[in-house]
């Protein structure tokens, strides 16, 4: 036990507390009886309280971050510089024990409950943070000039995707951290095209650009751990002359948890979940991988969705199998696919009213993936539409019946599709004019679900010309 | 009033400061604009800068500021930026 004769003692104090107030001739009686051995700490008016002289101006709240204070008043009991006690709000007996005197606060009632500390105002805790903890991030700084406007210098440095970006900011930064449990100085894995490592922070830097927020930031996580899995290819979907790029379909608890939008529209623009988690990844993959257009990324047109390409499934129908519980997932995990794809090519069937003549419409508009003379080279995902998945429902049919039925439908003679039949130079290789082709490679056609209720349109998302084994294939990434 | 900061999204290859575009390693065959921004004299020495641009192999194209008091007009900037691969500006008089 330290000898409690070199025992100092620091209270955390505010003016707009009643406690404090109360506790005014108490803070008297320490300082008569402990003169510089107590540090008064004052968080919201310096001139208080006016009968003690030697208290100390902690308006930047610098002492009360670094020093974890919640509640105010807060005594501190310190001895050789360590903290061996503290108390908060007015516990009688609390402070006569801590500070040794019996008679302390006599007067007083027993006990009275604190304020909170202003440190622990809402959202004060991350801007105390970047203030005092900024050294914490390991990004380099970039100080914009007098002039500069805050977004047009990310323009300016080349940081954009040809849309403003939110400045990211020390603070914005350490807010997206707040989104995951990982150290910022973690490396997720070396992002292609140039395989540079990445920490936590650089995603979270990418993630506040793109305008997420950090209740997003697992999904955005996970969306990186799925481009880096080997089997997605990212580096040559990124250099390729094609069209595609990352499409995201997220299932799981978390479509609800962060507002996704799996109903009206889920496609298309509006809701931020889905805007900024596609775009993030993009982002990443432009600024720590420098995957820029033009540079390494040669695509001859590229597709919309290189800005941004992210969804979630509807799956308001227990018996509809999700894409995650295609991939081995359970209904309870939150799960990121990334499928190699652009574009959206729509299935219009308003007189199906059986699943027959359902499927055989999607198979003959599968058909025309990549070219409707080229089998096997490139995966889909059919995008089923709710009026659709209750046609199905009512005929008896699961997804996995679905299934059978278009790759059946697909099933085409070699000699149909062959280079110069129907007139046409390209199409498959001779070789396979007495062959049964498939449209699709075994795993090569996904489904999911997604949209508004009303409306009897499916789509179809075409994948990338080198899907499969020599390309990119779907991935899933379960989100921690 | 501090600067904002702001943290680098990179994997910070590059320098910091804005970057100026790379410069011409030939002037053979290149279009340079020489922009007489309107002040005294200002012709008389760009046609001297001329004349050496074209031993050089450069292609010379002219334009004037309609003032020095004021920044180039956007419309004169793209123009030259459209027709140039570089363009030097006569400053002062």
């Amino acid at each position: 036990m330290k000898n409690s004769s070199e025992n100092k003692f620091t209270v955390v104090i505010k003016k707009d507390c009643p406690t404090c107030l109360l506790i005014e001739p108490v803070l008297n009686e320490l300082v008569a009886s402990y003169q510089d051995k107590i540090s008064v700490y004052v968080q919201d008016d310096p001139a208080f309280p006016s009968s003690i002289n030697n208290k100390i101006d902690d308006t930047s709240l610098e002492f009360s971050y670094r020093n974890q204070i919640e509640i105010v008043p807060t005594l501190i009991c310190s001895n050789s510089e360590q903290e061996v006690a503290r108390t908060v709000g007015w516990d009688k007996s609390e402070w006569q024990q801590l500070t040794g005197l019996s008679n302390l606060g006599t007067n007083l009632v027993d006990f009275k409950p604190g304020c909170g500390s202003k440190s622990q105002d809402p959202g004060m805790e991350e801007q105390l943070a970047a203030r005092f903890d900024s050294e914490k991030l390991s990004a380099r700084k970039v100080e914009l000039a007098d002039s500069e406007d805050e977004i047009e210098a990310c323009f300016d440095r080349g940081w954009s995707d040809g849309l403003p970006v939110v400045p990211p900011t020390s603070l914005r930064v350490i807010r997206m951290l707040k989104g995951t449990k990982k150290a910022p100085d973690e490396i997720i894995g070396n992002i292609p095209p140039d395989n540079l490592p990445c920490t936590i922070e650089k995603v979270a830097i990418n993630a506040v650009m793109a305008g997420c927020k950090p209740e997003f930031f697992p999904t955005v996580l996970a969306s990186v751990e799925a481009a880096l899995q080997d089997k997605f290819c990212m580096h040559g979907l990124l250099c390729t002359t094609y069209f595609s790029g990352p499409v995201m379909v997220v299932n799981g608890p978390v479509i609800k948890r962060i507002g996704m939008n799996c109903g009206v529209n889920a496609l298309g623009q509006g809701n931020r979940a889905n805007a900024t988690i596609g775009r993030a990844l993009q982002l990443l993959i432009r600024n720590v991988g420098g995957g820029v257009p033009g540079g390494i990324d040669r695509a001859v047109m590229g597709n919309p969705g290189k800005y941004t390409y992210c969804f979630a499934e509807d799956e308001s129908d227990e018996e509809w199998a999700t894409l995650a519980q295609d991939r081995g997932f359970d209904r309870s995990e939150s799960v990121v696919n990334l499928f190699a794809g652009e574009g959206l090519q729509p299935i219009v069937d308003q007189q199906s009213r059986n699943p027959e003549s359902l499927a055989k419409n999607m198979a003959n508009s599968l058909r025309s993936v990549v070219n409707s003379k080229l089998y096997g080279l490139a995966d889909a995902i059919l995008v089923v539409c709710p009026e659709h998945r209750r046609v199905l429902k009512q005929g008896g049919w699961t997804k996995t019946d679905l299934r059978q039925a278009l790759l059946e439908n697909l099933m085409t003679p070699g000699a149909d599709i062959i280079r110069g039949a129907q007139g046409i130079a390209e199409g498959m290789p001779e070789k396979f004019k007495n062959k049964t082709m498939n449209k699709f490679r075994e795993d090569g056609l996904h489904i999911t679900s997604t949209g508004g209720k009303a409306g009897m349109f499916s789509a179809i998302i075409s994948g990338w010309v080198a899907s499969g084994e020599k390309g990119s294939q779907l991935v899933s990434q379960k989100i921690q | 009033m501090t600067n904002t900061i702001m943290l680098d999204p990179t994997a910070e290859l590059n320098p910091v400061e804005k970057q100026i575009l790379p410069r011409l390693e030939s002037l053979a065959g290149a279009t340079v604009g020489l922009l007489d921004i309107s002040k005294p004299r200002g012709k008389e020495f760009l046609d001297e800068v001329e004349k050496y641009l074209v031993e050089m192999g450069a292609t010379v194209k002219r334009y004037m500021k309609p003032t020095f008091a004021r920044v180039a007009p956007n419309e004169l900037n793209q123009k030259i930026s459209i027709e140039c691969d570089a363009v030097i500006e006569g400053l002062a008089d």
